[in-house]
């Protein structure tokens, strides 16, 4: 054991010597035309070796390293909550608490605050939307960010070429987005696991090439600008009323003009979406369909034999959940007021995917709680610039190696029997 | 007297070149205990997967209540009554008992979106229907306080119950099972014996076994059927099936 140990602790010390004498012990200067190789302060190479060091000892001993961190208490997210605030009678007092503070709260904060707290909120429709493809159904889908763009280019193409406004736009995205998950649900219905994972791949690419390419409607890379934003009955946020006879926010209750208000608006307009999606997925979730999801989830031969037709079932998931991300794509472009194919690349996939395993899959408490870590997180570490996708990447390392079952896991609902 | 049930006629079942089931035969009458025995790979589970829709056979004919089901979806099969279990345990594990019974319950009830979405009463009736149906089920096979635990965390025994009330509740005419007293032991396959033969006699279905335990299945089937290298080899009584010169030979080779 000890000799195949110390060889891992060599590797391990190997591994991390190259891959830092690449990235930091050379560096390349550019004089004129040609290029020079510039070696590493003495300080610098100090750090190396210091690293290297510990890499080596961590390996040498892990195990003593992990049974010591085994003895650690694990921080359990469900005791941070007093037990008498976990009562049945409590929760519409504690639901209706933090739905008041969350409709308060944006006038009080700063418009840097509000604005972020609208793009977790987009994450969270989001998240809410996989949730119920990967963590109810098990259906692992790595293009959801598809259905996001179908949503957000039905609003911008309908709003550009027919002038449709935003609450018109807001079912027909999710319809749009229903559809295309419907169309992507029938090849892929014999797929499972990683073969279902690389389909759903292709399909999120093909529609970010299609978009990238069809130039002459979609505007191809340049995208989709002025989208018209969201109006509260036919009022505008804007200085000026933009289309014509239209009244303006601040005109109408006769205030001075903010562009704050803008701001707040589109947030609370995200919270009462949020709260809707929320409302009807811890719906879904309840009813037949939604544990028709996890029984197939849990064994698809035995839902078969249980008179489940399966065929219905997938789809249902994929249609549902794709519907949520046209929902959350048509606001987007609503909030953005700009769209391109960039905003819809894989790695937007990934981070929703991120979220759906980080909170714990099937839990939708768990999945709001990862989209807010999610993304907060990297607006706080900003000022580690370029090292964010790093520390991004060990959170997810250290997460998966803590806590694998997520954040806030999947509690069972306890349901009651009326007893004979 | 008792009507016929199930009416299998020259089934036959070949993956490419390998005959897998030759000609099989076989009926189920009402409130009727009936064994498929054989030795290990005799085609048994195939027979089974035919049947239950898992398979279509290649040829032959299946009968349900005079209705050809040969050639169904698995799906509709098994909404026809024709509900079957797995040689594995096959439970939604990570799903409590009782969610595993409402799953079973899926078409008995109201699965349109809008009235689950609103609560109609229609709706809520039916779940409470299916709800009294699973806690009677539970109550019959002894599991009815571990209602809310997840399925996966019941004992083995516990488990192979759960599946056979979870079949229970989707009514069935017809109940199959695949080699339910696997890894039991001999009090819990005492207690299965009884519970096979309360749904005959109480609940009044027919029961189709698969089964390696001799002492289970000569001591509750009304007929067995021996099944080797997917031919048939006898059929009969208990007692007659025990004393079958080829039966003798097929388990215990000649001399």
């Amino acid at each position: 054991m000890t000799q195949s140990k110390f060889y891992n602790a060599i590797f391990a010390a190997g591994i991390t010597f190259i891959l830092a004498c690449l990235m930091i012990g050379v560096k390349l200067n550019t004089e004129g035309t040609t290029l020079t190789v510039e070696g590493a302060t003495a300080a610098q190479w100090g750090w190396i070796i210091g690293g290297i060091t510990v890499v080596f000892f961590s390996q040498l001993f892990s195990n003593q390293i992990d049974s010591a961190f085994g003895k650690l208490p694990k921080p359990a997210v469900s005791q941070l909550v007093p037990q008498s605030l976990k009562s049945e009678a409590m929760k519409p007092w504690l639901l209706a608490g933090v739905i008041v503070i969350m409709l308060i709260w944006p006038f009080m904060a700063s418009r840097g605050a509000v604005d972020l707290a609208t793009l977790t909120l987009i994450y969270i429709m989001l998240g809410l939307g996989l949730n119920i493809v990967v963590g109810l159904a098990g259906l692992l889908d790595l293009g959801f960010v598809a259905f996001y763009a179908v949503g957000a280019y039905t609003y911008a193409l309908l709003s550009l070429y027919f002038g449709l406004s935003f609450w018109i736009c807001l079912p027909l995205s999710a319809a749009l987005a229903a559809l295309f998950g419907f169309l992507l649900g029938f090849p892929v219905l014999r797929l499972r696991g990683d073969y279902l994972a690389i389909v759903t791949l292709g399909f999120g690419e093909i529609i970010r090439i299609l978009l990238n390419n069809w130039t002459a409607v979609t505007g191809g890379p340049n995208g989709i600008s002025g989208i018209a934003k969201p109006t509260l009955f036919g009022l505008e946020f804007t200085r000026k009323a933009k289309t014509e006879g239209a009244e303006t926010f601040h005109a109408f209750f006769d205030i001075s003009y903010s562009s704050s208000y803008k701001v707040i608006f589109l947030y609370l307009i995200a919270v009462v979406l949020v709260i809707f999606l929320i409302y009807l997925i811890n719906r879904l979730i309840r009813m037949p369909i939604g544990r028709a999801w996890e029984a197939l989830r849990e064994d698809e031969i035995a839902c078969r034999s249980l008179g489940l037709n399966r065929t219905a079932i997938k789809l249902s998931a994929f249609t549902i959940g794709a519907s949520t991300a046209g929902f959350a794509g048509c606001f987007f472009a609503a909030r953005q007021g700009f769209i391109s194919p960039e905003s819809f690349i894989f790695i937007e996939s990934a981070i929703i995917l991120a979220i759906v395993v980080l909170g714990g899959m099937g839990s939708q408490v768990g999945v709001i709680l990862a989209a807010i870590v999610m993304t907060i997180l990297p607006e706080l570490a900003r000022e580690f610039a370029e090292y964010r996708m790093l520390l991004f990447g060990l959170l997810m390392v250290v997460m998966m190696r803590w806590r694998p079952e997520g954040l806030l896991p999947m509690k069972r609902p306890q349901l009651e029997l009326n007893k004979q | 007297m008792s009507q016929l049930l199930l009416d299998v006629k020259n089934l036959t079942m070949r993956f490419g070149g390998l005959v897998a089931v030759n000609g099989v035969s076989l009926e189920v009458k009402d409130k009727e205990i009936v064994s498929v025995i054989g030795p290990n790979g005799a085609g048994k589970t195939t027979v089974f997967n035919c049947l239950s829709g898992f398979y279509i056979p290649t040829e032959g004919s299946v009968m349900l209540r005079g209705e050809q089901i040969a050639g169904l979806k698995d799906y509709q099969i098994s909404r026809k009554g024709l509900v079957r279990t797995f040689q594995h345990v096959r439970l939604f594990a990570k799903m409590t008992v009782i969610e595993n019974m409402l799953v079973a319950q899926h078409r008995h009830l109201n699965t349109g979106l809008l009235s689950g979405l609103l609560k109609t009463p229609d709706y809520k009736r039916k779940e409470s229907e299916a709800m009294d149906r699973a806690a009677y089920w539970l109550k019959e096979v002894g599991l009815l306080e571990f209602a809310n635990r997840e399925a996966g965390n019941l004992s083995y025994g516990q488990q192979r119950r759960l599946e056979i009330a979870r079949c229970m509740v989707t009514q069935p005419e017809l109940l199959m099972l695949d080699e339910p007293a696997a890894g039991l032991n001999p009090n819990e396959t005492k207690e299965l014996d009884e519970l096979i033969i309360k749904l005959r006699d109480e609940h009044e279905i027919s029961i189709l076994l698969i089964e390696h335990d001799m002492g289970l299945v000569m001591g509750i089937s009304d007929r067995i059927y021996v099944i080797a290298q997917g031919t048939p080899l006898a059929n009969g009584l208990p007692e007659e099936v025990k004393n079958h010169p080829d039966v003798i030979k097929a388990y215990l080779g000649e001399e």
